[in-house]
């Protein structure tokens, strides 16, 4: 068995590495708060890339009615909304055909509780994975809330033939939807992140999670127009981050008129703080994820 | 990269579990709101009737899987991690792997570091074997370049060329099994971190696999391996840590410290009647039942399949019959019986001829014969179609041995193989 060795194979190391410049892995036991190491997710992006492509793949091999049922799910709850809130309850839709203006907050929407239904979960479910190989745990709930695009973007291929058909043109407004986009997309994370690290803990979070979502649902201004909100009362209806992200998604791509510049000031602050808080939170629970699941 | 550069250098790590007993390792937010909302009053409650605070952590057993465990491993070496069951192995593993963090001490990895704990990791059953390979390959930290410049190579080493646009839902375990270690033995970190992939497959896989970590060992990576099969660990590594209930007993060549661990498996080797009176009779009464190694000492050690292992069985004779059987009963782990062995077995002529007084009796279970395992054998003794003295499974005395090691000599056939047995059968060309 005594074999002299060759020296490592430097050509078999990725990017580049010189042998001087070798990787070095300290391990210690973990503080309570440390820094957040957000570059890893730039390190591991090709993991990342796998894992939403597999959770869109296998997505749309399992389910029999795959890209239609995507489309069917907002599309019939906007029909729903248009029938009982926009005919019969007469809700104001800000000067906008109704179901035009119900179609563009769904599309967060969907985003949003795809993401919170798939994330909250993601950590149990990769449980296999989590116990057997390291990556940054991050990427699990990020690939969940990643792969609820490809629905949004069908989506958003309706709603673009939708507002062809009511004559309502995109302006140049529209430009600034990936920044809503990427909105709503942080605060599912983030919400996402919380809820992921805390199910791992405490398994019955998605107990919680039907009622929190309806919860959020009627909370956030689909129905109707957040104007309904008496004026003293709107800064903190804000804080419900998806208020800034479904005016912001309404004023980009339908132009409403819906004066929402402050309200989408303080729903990304909020944003903000969950998300900071959530990546905190989420880090300093990964330590222990490997122990509990 | 000079040689006796050190690649992973551990200092003091220890590993704290918490076990709540009958409980889940988890808990529902629920217990934690109702206890956390329930607490102030409990405590009050408690002080003003005088008793001591409640004390939340009362049904939590703290238990160390790993303490204070130090160790330097150069450059280059390949290192075998052995020990028994719960001895700490796949939590050190799973520390310099980073799946789970250290509760004390620090280590320090110089190099790419990727661990095979499992193999087949991430494999999802919808997606073809190619889409898998990419998917595990990612998983296990390959650069998507890495795995299109290999893939090529883990198919043909997988042998699924025909197969691999199918989703792997349709494999066969062993097709799978294949495909999967395929992906990890194309794993090419400076430092690898393996537990007992080796376990997979049929027994010509087995061997190719080794035959791979073989070439691995041989490239001048640093290599950890946790194995229970001290063939392998003979085989693979020069070098290796012992641990035992989270204690680092031993390191060092593996040579020494195999034959140590070996040794320090506790046998049940030897009975003798507690009682004169025990089976009472005229024809056989056993005084000792043991096993003995090649110098007749009572073995106090793990054996190896190359060794042959003595039965000893001593008893009095007040008459002498020509109906007494002498011998044993051979059971595997599992509880099945291999067979039956007696003195009379033979032509009757050849018989060993017992004496009024002490006899002693001995019978040596061939070398190369059992394969590694435990196994339990017990006296047996008859009056030949007459009556039992010692019948087993009823009330025969039973001993114990375990096989570990020395199945061959062939760089073929380096670990444990299935079955009960290993006999090593010659075979002729004609």
């Amino acid at each position: 068995m005594k074999k002299t060795n060759p020296p490592v194979q430097a050509s078999l190391a990725p990017t580049g590495q010189t042998p001087g410049a070798a990787v070095h892995i300290h391990i210690e036991p973990p503080g309570r708060w440390s820094a957040l190491e957000l570059g890893q997710i730039w390190r591991y992006r090709e993991l990342l890339f796998f894992l939403v492509w597999r959770d869109i793949k296998v997505r749309y091999k399992q389910t029999a009615l795959g890209v239609a049922w995507a489309l069917l799910q907002p599309f019939l709850t906007m029909v729903v909304f248009s029938f009982f809130f926009g005919r019969l309850a007469q809700v104001p839709s800000d000067g906008l055909p109704y179901p035009l203006f119900t179609f563009a907050a769904l599309l967060p929407w969907q985003l949003f509780s795809y993401a919170l239904n798939e994330s909250s979960n993601s950590l149990v479910v990769h449980q296999r994975l989590i116990t057997r190989v390291y990556f940054p745990r991050l990427l699990i709930p990020l690939a969940a809330v990643l792969a609820g695009l490809v629905d949004f973007f069908l989506a958003l291929g309706v709603l673009l033939a939708m507002m062809a058909y009511y004559g309502v043109a995109l302006t140049a407004a529209a430009l600034t939807l990936p920044l809503f986009l990427l909105l709503a997309l942080a605060t599912a994370f983030g919400v996402g992140l919380w809820l992921s690290a805390l199910n791992v803990q405490y398994r019955d979070v998605r107990f919680v999670l039907p009622f929190l979502t309806q919860f959020w649902l009627f909370i956030t201004p689909i129905a109707y127009p957040s104007s309904l909100a008496p004026e003293w009362l709107r800064p903190f209806y804000a804080l419900n981050p998806l208020v800034g992200v479904v005016e912001g998604f309404r004023w980009a791509l339908l132009g409403a008129q819906n004066n929402a510049g402050p309200v989408i000031l303080i729903s990304s602050l909020m944003v903000l703080f969950v998300l900071v808080s959530g990546l905190f939170y989420f880090q300093r629970s990964e330590k222990f994820f490997a122990d509990l699941v | 990269m000079q040689p006796g550069q050190v690649a992973i250098q551990a200092r003091q790590l220890a590993k704290q579990y918490r076990i709540e007993q009958g409980a889940p390792r988890y808990r529902a937010l629920r217990d934690e709101l109702t206890q956390w909302a329930g607490a102030p009053l409990q405590s009050l409650r408690a002080r003003l009737a005088g008793q001591p605070q409640p004390q939340r952590l009362s049904n939590r057993k703290l238990i160390w899987a790993l303490k204070d465990v130090s160790f330097d491993i150069e450059r280059g070496q390949v290192v075998g991690i052995i020990g028994r069951n719960g001895s700490g192995k796949s939590t050190l593993l799973k520390i310099l792997a980073r799946i789970t963090a250290p509760t004390l001490g620090v280590v320090d990895l110089y190099g790419r570091t990727g661990a095979l704990l499992e193999i087949g990791t991430g494999f999802h059953h919808e997606l073809t074997g190619r889409e898998n390979i990419f998917l595990n390959g990612a998983i296990l930290g390959m650069q998507r370049s890495e795995i299109s410049v290999k893939f090529d190579e883990i198919v043909a080493f997988a042998e699924m060329e025909k197969f691999i646009d199918t989703p792997v839902k349709f494999y066969s375990s062993g097709m799978f099994m294949r495909l999967a270690f395929a992906v990890a033995a194309h794993l090419e970190t400076e430092i690898l971190l393996i537990d007992e992939v080796l376990a997979v497959g049929d027994a010509a896989f087995q061997k190719k696999c080794l035959g791979k970590m073989n070439e691995v060992a041989g490239q001048g990576r640093t290599v950890l391996f946790v194995s229970h099969q001290m063939n392998a660990v003979l085989e693979l590594c020069p070098r290796c840590l012992w641990l035992d209930r989270g204690l680092l007993v031993e390191q060092g060549d593996s040579r020494a410290i195999v034959n140590q661990y070996l040794r320090s498996g506790i046998s049940n080797s030897a009975w003798t009647p507690t009682d004169e009176a025990w089976v009472e009779n005229n024809f056989f009464r056993p005084t000792r039942f043991a096993l003995v190694d090649a110098d007749l000492k009572t073995l106090q050690r793990e054996v190896r399949g190359d060794e042959k292992i003595g039965v000893l069985i001593e008893g009095q004779c007040q008459t002498t019959s020509s109906a007494v059987n002498i011998g044993f009963a051979l059971y595997a782990a599992s509880g099945e019986l291999l067979f039956w062995s007696f003195h009379t077995d033979t032509p009757e002529t050849d018989w060993p001829v017992l004496r009024t007084g002490e006899n002693r009796l001995l019978a040596w279970l061939p070398a190369h014969l059992f394969n590694e395992g435990d196994y339990r054998i017990e006296l047996n003794l008859s009056l030949h179609f007459q009556e039992w003295i010692c019948q087993p499974g009823v009330n025969a005395p039973s001993l114990s041995f375990s096989m570990r090691g020395g199945l061959s000599q062939s760089p073929n056939w380096l670990s444990a193989r299935p079955g009960v047995l290993a006999p090593v059968i010659p075979f002729q060309l004609l």
